[in-house]
């Protein structure tokens, strides 16, 4: 299963959504989600899945269209910690609810694309959408088989 | 590749949707100034409806809010059918309901169990949480997954629902598919039964206010989606009027608008509100539920909300389970709309309180202007009102500590960031 996370209308927050619906037509038997609120609700949607690939923006610092992949089961995926409202909730949340709980999928793989700007209602910004490119080549290949 | 990733340190992996601040400025140990700080995008959303037709309404607000998107759409077909001059009736009007109740659980199990019950229970969040309180924690999620099962047979699906049209629904659900919701409601209202008593044996701090409440009141219902506005403080007015007493200005601190009552000032939407306005609408098994947790009529605590908020699960629970239980399908599932200039308005009980949305509409249904006020921005000047009496006790505490408590209590209304903030970053400024 292969879910994409992002806002639709912020930007580069987009990129998870349109690398999902990317990876639907390079890769049509998978599974595929798209989610853009209720982060907590990813512990439902892999509940019996074996394998899932993350995918979402991230904002680290890094170059923009950089590329991150994390295996969930070999360290803890980051956040930033829960503080003022249920709405703030982001993926490295839901992981490490679902790994205390022991509702990890076997095998968790996030793929983080750095954003440049989440301003509402822009498109992605070039870097990005070349970043979106290779992670739906890598995601692909993983999919099928082949990394 | 760019991607061999151990050695890159990556601060955080979310959704980014802005940034919000809370600052708080202390003067020899005087809170001299609070101010919750909200990068809100502008009115996006209102421009962004303008030129639209009436009928995409529905499903371009359901994207404001990933959490309660049915309360935008709600408020937007009611605007609407304001404007149109157009009533949904008997069951259509009753699977509304439904939809609204499916939004309730899902949005308060997440506040109650994610966000607010660490607090009392003196973990960081919910994730140290669920270490220790496992199984209590599965509760919250199976609650919160029957919450997420109305919202996708009625709303047709999961988040962002699209099955809600002016003058009714795309689909309505088949007799099978109600009964099956039912059976899942019986034990859901169960679930909700056992949290009302998990969070009634909380300790909570002295901390009563003389707020002014304000939320819809219906003679014979809970309120969802239609009744007056009402407030503690005598308000009584029709939705049609909002305008002339309740106005938004702009702050410099945040570029979310604030609301205040014209002649007054603060005022609190949300789960306390509806409960010391219309607790005697709430059905007899929320009703006991509240009684057995030591909830009077009345509750001033904003800290309490938590078991406000357990006992409106309860009735959404019990509320649904009746509507479930009842359910004719409708003939047709929806009433006919004929386009025609005009002004409506509409005003919802989202999870998080009142929100009011105003559409102007043009003779052919294309919307010429919107305008859309959430609950967050009517609670922002009550949230910093708390924090500026709140704090005050604790301002001898240490910086981390402190930003601790302060952080208690913005979440005890959990605002609603989705369009706006990702995270509260604190600076204090002890001069």
């Amino acid at each position: 299963m292969v879910i994409g996370v992002g806002n639709a209308d912020r930007g580069d927050d987009a990129a998870g959504l349109i690398a999902v619906r990317r990876v639907r037509q390079c890769a049509p038997g998978v599974r595929t989600i798209e989610r853009s609120g209720d982060i907590v609700g990813l512990l439902e949607k892999w509940e019996g899945e074996e394998r899932v690939i993350l995918i979402d923006a991230t904002c680290s610092g890094a170059a923009p269209g950089t590329v991150h992949r994390l295996n969930a089961h070999e360290a803890p995926v980051p956040f930033l910690g829960f503080r003022g409202s249920t709405h703030s909730w982001g993926v490295g949340e839901a992981v490490e609810l679902a790994r205390v709980l022991g509702r990890l999928p076997a095998r968790l793989v996030v793929y983080g694309i750095e954003g440049a700007s989440f301003t509402e209602g822009d498109e992605l910004s070039p870097a990005v959408a070349s970043a979106v490119e290779e992670v739906v080549r890598r995601v692909t290949n993983e999919v099928n088989g082949h990394a | 590749m760019s991607g061999s990733t151990r050695t890159i340190k990556v601060d955080y992996l979310a959704r980014v949707e802005g940034e919000g601040a809370l600052y708080v400025k202390i003067r020899d140990d005087r809170v001299v100034d609070v101010k919750l700080k909200i990068f809100e995008p502008p009115r996006f959303f209102e421009a962004f409806l303008r030129g639209r037709h009436c009928t995409e309404a529905p499903d371009i607000t359901a994207r404001i809010c990933g959490i309660c998107p049915v309360a935008y759409q709600m408020s937007s077909v009611h605007a609407i059918e304001d404007a149109l001059g157009v009533r949904v009736e008997g069951q259509l009007r009753e699977l509304r309901r439904l939809l609204y109740c499916g939004e309730w659980i899902e949005s308060h199990a997440l506040h109650v169990y994610m966000l607010h019950a660490p607090d009392f229970l003196g973990y960081e969040d919910a994730i140290r949480m669920a270490k220790e309180h496992g199984p209590v924690v599965q509760r919250g999620l199976e609650l919160k997954k029957i919450g997420n099962q109305i919202v996708t047979l009625v709303g047709g699906r999961e988040i962002h629902p699209i099955n809600v049209r002016v003058g009714g629904f795309y689909r309505v659900p088949t007799r099978q598919e109600m009964r099956g919701l039912a059976q899942a409601l019986r034990a859901a209202r169960d679930l909700a039964l056992q949290t009302v008593t998990w969070v009634s044996g909380f300790t909570f701090p002295e901390f009563e206010q003389e707020y002014e409440f304000v939320a819809l009141r219906h003679p014979a219902e809970y309120p969802f989606n239609e009744g007056r506005l009402v407030s503690s403080a005598g308000l009584d007015m029709a939705v049609q009027d909002y305008e002339t007493r309740f106005t938004e200005e702009h702050v410099a601190h945040s570029n979310a608008l604030h609301s205040k009552l014209a002649g007054r000032d603060a005022y609190f939407v949300g789960p306390l509100a509806r409960y010391n306005l219309s607790f005697d609408r709430l059905s007899p098994v929320a009703r006991e539920a509240a009684a057995s947790a030591g909830l009077g009529r009345k509750c001033l605590n904003p800290f309490k909300s938590i078991i406000v908020r357990a006992v409106e699960l309860v009735y959404a629970c019990d509320e649904a389970l009746r509507i479930a239980e009842n359910y004719e399908p409708p003939e047709l599932p929806s009433v006919n709309v004929a386009f025609r200039a005009g002004t409506g308005h509409g005003c919802t009980e989202a999870p998080r309180g009142i929100l009011y949305h105003r559409y102007r509409l043009d003779d052919a249904g294309t919307i010429v202007e919107a305008k859309i006020v959430p609950p967050t921005s009517q609670n922002q000047r009550q949230i910093e009102e708390d924090l500026r009496r709140f704090v005050q006790n604790y301002v001898s505490l240490p910086k981390e500590e402190m930003t601790w408590k302060c952080e208690q209590a913005v979440r005890n209304y959990d605002p609603c960031i989705s369009c706006a903030t990702h995270f509260l970053k604190l600076e204090l400024d002890r001069s």
